[in-house]
């Protein structure tokens, strides 16, 4: 587009502008988790890897990690399955109430995930508790994976709208059947796409309190819960901030990868 | 090529039999997610929106199963929870406007003006934050916000104090908890528009502002639409961000999450309050195409 050179300078400072309010808070915990002082007044009157240190021995941290890792793996791979599922049938059929089905599987992340929990929550309580089922580690990953499958979908969907039938097609001109056609031909092609929406999903469920907060029970804390619980405690303070700092620094990861990995991710917007 | 074992005899014979009638191939497909939908998430919900016509008993807390409407006329009647519904609902509109306005020029900028070769990594430069935790970017501005943090020691030379915890600390924080949300779409949707209509609409005397006004924004107007659905409701339903900066502020979901356990019938009744609200509002949105879009 032509614009006129104050129109596009106007146009670079106010982006400058919008990537320094993008940057300077995150680079701020990472500063801040080098603070010596367990206050976080600004500027830091030096500078410190010691509570890295202390940080690194917390076992409170560590197991929450451990706990938010294997939630995020079981809510994965069930988002996998069932969000490839409907994405086929979405995209290879045309049958009554597919509108609605796109409509209600973004729902669990349009709508506000405190509703989404205390009705979760009220599900397992009045269903599975007398079933002898509590809030756990399952419940957890139940939770997740309701929301998690939308992301998966929209990386398959994405991928099958850009992929030519053709292929199929030539492969079962050939004699191959549905399910050779499938390993040989459409697994490959969306392959890369389900790597993107899995680790997507990961991530979303890696970072979910709110869902986290209503379908675990006492015993489970995973890394967000800890945080958020730790946050307010003066002596834990330090810790908090490296485990943010950490946080900060590890997002690059998925972010890189999934770009890498598909061209077409959604440009991983919340779905 | 098929080795004629009796196993594979069957899978083919079970692959043709799915070839020939796709409504058994939609049927295996569709089974296990809808079941998980509708069991898992919107039978939740019913049971949630069921429990707000009950009530609690005052003395023990418990919930008692008489169908009534109560909660409903005490939503609508009692003055407080009017109050922080409609003060909920303008901090999800202003907040969904100050992010479609600081979001446009960066998106502009790395959709068309940055050089070709930069943008793509100035899309991951947006994605990154994005991926970095809810918490962290709650917390970066609790840091920012403190009492002789960052923004007060920057606006210090001035003669001026940061906000402080407070209603104005809430609606920058979720400002930029859902920046990014807004910026891809509209990046996405810049990056769609064919140059060659900006080039006709210049060829025939616009100007910049003329073009913007009538040609960029009337084909952007979905993905603003399509971010906007992540701002508003996002922002309408938050209460961890508030508790994190938001000092006394109360917005409805601190309402709800103060109800669950003294009283869920009613926390279910101030939870329909933003349900109905997205839900009409994805319902005016899709008209636009920008579920599509998301």
């Amino acid at each position: 587009m032509n614009l006129s050179r104050p129109a596009r300078i106007t146009v670079r400072i106010a982006a400058v502008l919008g990537f320094a309010v993008i940057y300077i808070p995150l680079l701020l915990v990472v500063v801040n988790s080098l603070n010596p002082d367990r206050s976080s007044g600004w500027p830091p009157p030096g500078l410190t890897f010691h509570w890295w240190g202390d940080a690194w021995r917390s076992t409170g941290a560590r197991a929450a990690l451990w706990t938010s890792v294997k939630a995020g793996l079981g809510a994965t791979a069930i988002a996998l399955v069932l969000g490839t599922l409907i994405a086929f049938a979405v995209q290879r059929f045309r049958f009554f109430g597919r509108e609605t089905i796109s409509f209600v599987i973004v729902l669990p992340i349009a709508l506000p995930g405190i509703v989404t929990g205390v009705a979760l929550n009220t599900a397992f309580r009045t269903v599975l508790e007398p079933l002898g089922v509590g809030l756990g580690m399952f419940t957890v990953v139940v939770g997740h994976a309701t929301f998690c499958v939308v992301v998966v979908f929209n990386n398959v969907v994405a991928r099958l709208r850009r992929m030519a039938g053709s292929y199929e097609e030539a492969a079962m001109d050939l004699g191959a059947h549905t399910f050779r056609t499938f390993v040989d031909i459409t697994f490959p092609l969306v392959r890369s796409a389900l790597v993107a929406g899995g680790l997507l999903a990961f991530a979303l469920s890696f970072d979910e309190i709110v869902v986290t907060t209503f379908t675990a029970g006492p015993g489970v804390q995973t890394l967000p819960i800890w945080i958020f619980s730790n946050m307010a405690r003066p002596q834990q303070a330090p810790v908090v901030n490296v485990v943010a700092a950490v946080l900060v620094l590890l997002s690059v990861i998925p972010i890189y990868l999934a770009q890498r990995l598909s061209s077409d991710t959604a440009s991983g917007s919340r779905i | 090529m098929t080795k004629t074992v009796p196993t594979a005899g069957f899978v083919r014979r079970f692959a043709g039999t799915l070839h020939r009638r796709p409504r058994l191939q939609l049927s295996l497909l569709l089974s296990a997610p809808v079941a998980w939908l509708v069991l898992a998430y919107l039978g939740s919900l019913a049971a949630l929106f069921t429990s707000a016509f009950w009530t609690t008993d005052s003395f023990t807390s418990s919930v008692v199963k008489v169908w009534n409407t109560d909660n409903f006329t005490a939503l609508f009647t009692t003055d407080v929870y009017r109050q922080v519904a409609l003060r909920s609902i303008g901090v999800a509109l202003v907040v969904t406007v100050l992010c479609a306005v600081i979001a446009f020029p960066v998106a502009f900028y790395t959709a068309r003006i940055a050089r070709p070769r930069w943008r793509p990594l100035l899309v991951v430069a947006i994605l990154t934050p994005l991926w970095a935790s809810y918490l962290v970017k709650a917390y970066a501005w609790r840091l920012m916000l403190a009492e002789g943090g960052l923004l007060d020691w920057l606006l210090a030379p001035l003669g001026l104090h940061g906000p402080g915890y407070g209603l104005t600390a809430t609606v920058l924080v979720l400002t930029y908890l859902w920046l990014p949300y807004m910026i891809l779409p509209i990046h996405a949707g810049l990056e769609q528009l064919p140059a060659n209509l900006l080039d006709a609409s210049a060829d025939l005397g616009a100007r910049t502002g003329r073009t913007f006004c009538l040609v960029v924004l009337p084909m952007i107007l979905p993905s603003i639409a399509a971010g906007s659905i992540f701002t508003f409701s996002l922002s309408l339903g938050d209460y961890i961000a508030v508790q994190i900066v938001g000092g006394k502020t109360q917005l409805i979901g601190n309402l709800i999450y103060s109800n669950i356990t003294l009283d869920l019938p009613l926390a279910a009744a101030l939870g329909t309050v933003p349900v109905v609200i997205i839900v009409f509002y994805l319902l005016a949105v899709r008209r636009t195409g920008a579920l599509s879009s998301l």
